[in-house]
């Protein structure tokens, strides 16, 4: 009686590991900068070509930063929340114009909005590679010291606004 | 979801048959192009999950194989390089997974399971050899009912087979 429970235990085992196997998305690595310092860079700025702009001018504030590209679809769908959370005045929002043209770049802003304070201009992709970018878009979060703490690996959704990114945002700027 | 998912495969088909092959070297020194692939052959494609970034033509793979260039050329060694890739994407940007504890089931599981298929052999052998060698040993009068028996079942297969042979003789 006792041995016919032995492949019983050995199916139910393999049944909940490929359960969870199922549930994973293979598309979404672990990130290793989870709660390091966000890499440091000067880039140009989209708009103003003749301004730089660097994370440690954004010390002492909670800031998302956004993977952004105007050949980029998947950015389209997120476009309209981000938008939002702009309107409303949430939190700063920075962009990282990824390996993009900017002139399509500056139109795809004037075609769909635009709800960044400003956006870094990266042509060659090569900041995108020192945070670990993979797939457009990307949004991090980063706070007063500078640390990043979250990060989305594509498009964001208003579950995860309102279940991850405010309730973090929050408590980042009480902290 | 499955228009997204049919618009990237068919993007995948279109740019396979625009770029079919391995990666082609864009350098002219044959002995540094030798040895980008040889790193790159280390680094998995995160856009293509399978596939190493010296096997692939996806965008972000150039550009990475473009830093691995650089790198070997301002004299980093291959270490040097896949550590620079680990801090940005993860131990996931290594083809070979590292030995390390978290992945020491993954590299000796297998091995494990061998190990456990083996005694369950070796167990289930043994007991059935056990089994063999413990022949019952009869009585004398077990032997007896034994024999009886024996004859009893040869005396009716005797019947039948005679039954059989007539019957075929009857038939014609």
């Amino acid at each position: 009686m006792k041995k016919s429970f032995i492949p019983l235990a050995i199916f139910v085992v393999l049944v909940v590991f490929l359960w969870i196997g199922l549930t994973l998305n293979p598309r979404e690595i672990p990130s290793p900068l989870l709660n390091k310092p966000a890499p440091a860079f000067k880039l140009v700025q989209l708009h103003e070509p003749n301004k730089v702009i660097a994370p440690e001018h954004l010390r002492g504030k909670v800031w998302l930063l956004n993977v952004w590209a105007s050949w980029c679809a998947t950015c389209l769908q997120e476009h309209p929340l981000l938008v939002e959370m702009a309107r409303q005045n949430i939190v700063p929002i920075y962009g990282l114009n990824y390996k993009d043209q900017r002139e399509a770049g500056m139109a795809w802003l004037r075609q769909h909005g635009n709800p960044y304070i400003l956006s870094a201009h990266d042509l060659d992709g090569r900041v995108g590679i020192d945070y670990g970018v993979y797939g457009v878009p990307e949004t991090f979060v980063i706070d007063k010291a500078g640390i990043i703490r979250h990060k989305v690996i594509g498009a964001i959704t208003p579950e995860i606004v309102q279940d991850k990114l405010l309730p973090l945002i929050k408590e980042l700027n009480n902290g | 979801m499955v228009n997204q998912l049919l618009l990237s495969l068919l993007l995948a088909l279109s740019f396979s048959l625009a770029h079919a092959g391995e990666a082609k070297p864009t350098n002219d020194d044959p002995v540094l192009e030798k040895r980008v692939l040889e790193v790159s052959e280390n680094l998995r494609c995160l856009v293509c999950q399978n596939q190493t970034i010296a096997d692939s033509n996806a965008e972000l793979a150039v550009d990475l194989r473009n830093q691995v260039r650089e790198k070997l050329k301002a004299g980093q060694s291959e270490d040097e390089i896949l550590k620079y890739m680990v801090a940005r994407y993860g131990d996931f940007v290594l083809f070979n997974p590292q030995m390390k504890s978290s992945t020491w089931l993954l590299w000796f599981g297998p091995l494990l399971m061998l190990a456990g298929g083996a005694w369950v052999l070796i167990i289930t052998l043994r007991q059935r050899r056990k089994l063999q060698q413990q022949v019952p040993v009869l009585s004398a009068a077990e032997h007896v009912q034994a024999e009886s028996l024996l004859a009893e079942i040869k005396g009716q297969k005797n019947d039948g087979q005679d039954d059989g042979q007539k019957n075929i003789k009857d038939a014609s």
